[in-house]
């Protein structure tokens, strides 16, 4: 469509009756370049070269790094080399973890998906093309670092090793599951592993993210706070609150702006992308912003090192955006060939992130393709035998849920009168009508 | 708290400052205070007895609130336990979510009760459902201060009465104190509780009981009992109402400003009212309200906030369900008009004497 809403001006653009010889205000509603049946073309994407960017100390002032925030931070070049001032230069151990644990989210993501279109539960979100981001990330937080997820980061609990069989029965609501199956599929919570409870509200995690880096500040702890959001809801207040409590407090937080493109059907374009970067945020409130290549593990490690490592050393929090791209849809509750180019995936320019560290340690003469098609069949397996222990566990609306009952439970400490009154009313109302 | 790295010196209490409210110069065991020094009172008491209370929110820390309530608290207990914050009512409990995931016990200030909405879907979609959610994995032990209530010509952003919206929600706890005495208790025991609630001050009667006559001068706490304040720590259980006045003709619920307005109204007209203070609207003290209603047979309810979907239209239910065989009277309900809080109109908005007496004598006409 035309940018402009077209009224009846006339044709020297004077709106007729208002008597002022002045042009017609136009309203710009964005609109995305590829919609379905188009060819994406990103070949007017400015891409910089892997290893192109500088690398400022971790104690540098935001001031004197602003250009961060419109560059691309990347290591791993066309051919899988790691290149530049920003190679984590990861032992191979680390590296094999990385490739391995996004590789289990994959396999996950694919095994639960399949899952819910058997009608085994609700409602899936894979995370496909934006494993680089959990996990690069995790691995390069401290274990004991405290994440305040999105719904689209399961590779921070995989990548922490957190048991798979948890959070299928989680995602099929069983009576295994921990949450009592009281939760859509794949809000986690896992307070063990650091991975804060999962809200469906948008970016609510962001000032909770602050807060705790806040009080880990205050009581002189060591531990810091990440947390991360789409593109699109940036737009939310929450958003706006927390980098200003970040900045005045110099808090000890990652804020991770997860740029897939897509907010459901809608382009980055309506959460502000037209008109700036998503990093660039970080600049009006003082704060360091790095632009990251999202589907570069490596490249998002060491983004996610710097930032901790400049948080615990009290020089402030860390704006991250990492520029990915949405190659499913939004949830299994969504089908974007509505709304988008079928092709824009293969054509994404940033490639795939597994591929492309794959290839990295392929090079690096630590792994091969053999190896690979070995660990992900491995992996199939793995994901298959676990999806089997939890269905035993029951699946959605199967009967094997926690007791009725039990919907009464932690609303609050104690169950005040008026929850035991309810529970008790539905019990009697069940057994008077004999079921 | 597990984990916990040491404390640093900013946490260390600074020498003692003096503030009339805690540091008195001859110390009693019972002291008389208005409600912002019950208040303060309160806040001390528990900064002092449990390390995880900090106090948060629009000029709580060096100046000590709009109406003085944190007072002396910064000086005395360091900035990084109270301290000052943006203007972002989102921020603030939303932080205070964090915090309280941390470890911390919040008590964040919300410096109008008209300024909470910003902060509603925090307060509703967090704090209140964060222990369900995670199955009590993590919890939100804060307790949200904020004065609310008009009778200060606040106009209206400066005067609403917003508890129906929180009793609206499960999850969440809604406490509303009378008097000092009760300020200081309640809010203690709801510090202490590990659910998220909302502490409203009626802020009418920070200084003074309002007998609802606006044209005459303003009373202070000054040999009201209630005013008799413990200097110490001491609990007013959550969920518990006070008989402000026993009687037998009729029962009045009320809250807040209102139990002063509803006490002066009846002695004004020798009616032999029973008046419960509710003190805590979630969770009801239900028994209460049964055992008084049953005995008298006939109620009214008189809130400040606006009528339709307001606490009383709960209350009405309860009762209704409660005791309706034993009512000789429709159920009446005094309230704010549902209209927004009118500026030079306020003391017609205003649920006052006039409208109360008119109530009482239709339910005790028959």
């Amino acid at each position: 469509m035309s940018d402009r809403i077209d009224s009846d001006a006339g044709s020297d653009g004077a709106t007729p009756g208002s008597g002022r010889n002045l042009p017609p205000l136009r309203l710009h509603v964005p609109e995305p370049k590829f919609r379905p049946g188009d060819t994406a073309d990103f070949s007017d994407f400015d891409i910089p070269p892997a290893g192109a960017q500088a690398r400022p100390d971790e104690a540098a002032q935001p001031g004197e790094m602003r250009d961060l925030a419109y560059g691309l931070v990347r290591v791993l070049d066309q051919d899988g080399i790691a290149v530049g001032p920003w190679n984590p230069n990861l032992p191979a151990e680390t590296l094999l973890k990385m490739l391995r644990a996004m590789a289990l989210t994959r396999a996950f993501d694919a095994r639960m998906f399949r899952a819910q279109r058997q009608g085994k539960t609700s409602f899936y979100m894979k995370s496909t093309g934006e494993e680089a981001v959990s996990i690069g990330a995790a691995l390069a937080l401290a274990s004991d670092d405290m994440c305040f997820p999105s719904y689209r980061q399961q590779g921070i609990l995989i990548a922490r090793g957190w048991p798979i069989i948890d959070m299928m029965n989680q995602i099929y609501s069983n009576k295994g599951d921990r949450l009592k199956g009281r939760q859509l599929p794949i809000m986690y919570s896992a307070r063990e592993a650091g991975f804060f409870s999962i809200s469906g509200n948008l970016t609510t995690q962001y000032p909770q993210a602050v807060g705790w880096a806040m009080a880990s500040a205050a009581r002189g702890d060591t531990r810091i706070a990440a947390t991360w959001c789409g593109e699109g809801s940036t737009a939310e207040g929450d958003f706006h609150s927390a980098c200003t409590f970040a900045s005045v407090y110099r808090a000890p937080v990652i804020m991770n702006v997860v740029n897939n493109q897509w907010a459901i059907s809608s382009f980055s374009g309506f959460a502000g992308a037209e008109a700036t970067t998503f990093a660039a945020r970080a600049i009006g409130y003082g704060i360091a912003g790095l632009r990251v290549d999202g589907n570069d593990a490596l490249a998002v490690y060491a983004a996610t090192r710097w930032a901790a490592d400049r948080a615990r050393a009290n020089a402030g929090p860390t704006l991250i955006e990492h520029f990915t791209y949405r190659v499913e849809g939004h949830s299994t509750s969504d089908d974007p060939s509505a709304y988008r180019s079928a092709d824009e995936a293969s054509h994404w320019p940033l490639g795939d992130p597994i591929a492309r560290l794959k290839k990295h340690c392929i090079g690096l003469g630590i792994w091969d393709e053999e190896r690979h098609a070995a660990m992900d069949r491995e992996l199939a397996e793995m994901v298959r035998d676990a999806a089997r222990e939890a269905e035993k566990n029951g699946i959605l609306g199967h009967g094997l849920h926690h007791p009725m009952e039990s919907m009464f439970e932690d609303v609050f400490e104690e169950m005040p009168w008026h929850l035991r009154e309810q529970q008790q009313a539905m019990l009697d109302e069940w057994k008077a009508a004999g079921l | 708290m597990e984990g916990g790295g040491p404390v640093s010196e900013a946490n260390e209490p600074k020498a003692k400052v003096a503030s009339k409210a805690t540091e008195p110069e001859v110390v009693t065991d019972i002291q008389q205070m208005n409600m912002i020094q019950a208040i303060n009172s309160a806040l001390d008491v528990m900064m002092g007895r449990d390390p995880d209370v900090v106090v948060m929110g629009e000029d709580v820390g060096y100046f000590g609130g709009v109406f003085r309530a944190t007072a002396g608290l910064q000086q005395k207990y360091g900035k990084n336990r109270v301290f000052d914050t943006p203007i972002t009512e989102c921020g603030i409990i939303g932080v205070a979510v964090g915090m309280g995931a941390y470890g911390l016990r919040p008590v964040p200030e919300i410096q109008f009760a008209d300024y909470i909405y910003p902060a509603l879907d925090q307060l509703v979609s967090e704090a209140a459902r964060l222990r369900y959610r995670s199955a009590g994995e993590f919890i939100s032990p804060m307790t949200v201060r904020s004065p609310f209530g008009g009778g200060i010509f606040g106009g209206q952003t400066h005067s609403q009465s917003p508890e129906g919206i929180f009793t609206h929600v499960s999850g969440v706890k809604t406490v509303i104190p009378a008097t000092p005495y009760d300020a200081k208790g309640l809010l203690i025991a709801a510090i202490e509780d590990n659910d998220p609630t909302i502490f409203f001050e009626p802020k009418r009667i920070y200084n003074g009981p309002f007998d609802g006559h606006y044209d005459t001068p303003a009373k202070s706490w000054a040999g009201h009992d209630q005013a008799q304040v413990p200097t110490g720590y001491y609990r007013v259980p959550l969920g518990e109402a006070r008989v402000a006045r026993a009687g037998q003709a009729l029962t009045v619920l009320c809250y807040g400003t209102m139990v002063h307005v509803v006490e002066n109204t009846v002695a004004e007209m020798g009616v032999d009212a029973e008046i419960l203070d509710l003190r805590t609207l979630v969770p009801l003290d239900i028994e209460a309200i049964e055992r008084s209603v049953r005995k008298t047979g006939r109620c009214l309810i008189v809130h400040e906030a606006t009528r339709t979907s307001g606490f009383g239209a709960e209350l009405v239910a309860q009762v209704q369900e409660r005791c309706f065989y034993h009512l000789e009277a429709p159920i009446e309900r005094v309230t704010g008009f549902d209209t927004p809080y009118p500026h030079s109109l306020e003391w017609a908005y205003f649920p006052g004497p006039v409208r109360i007496r008119e109530a009482i004598n239709k339910i005790l006409k028959d």
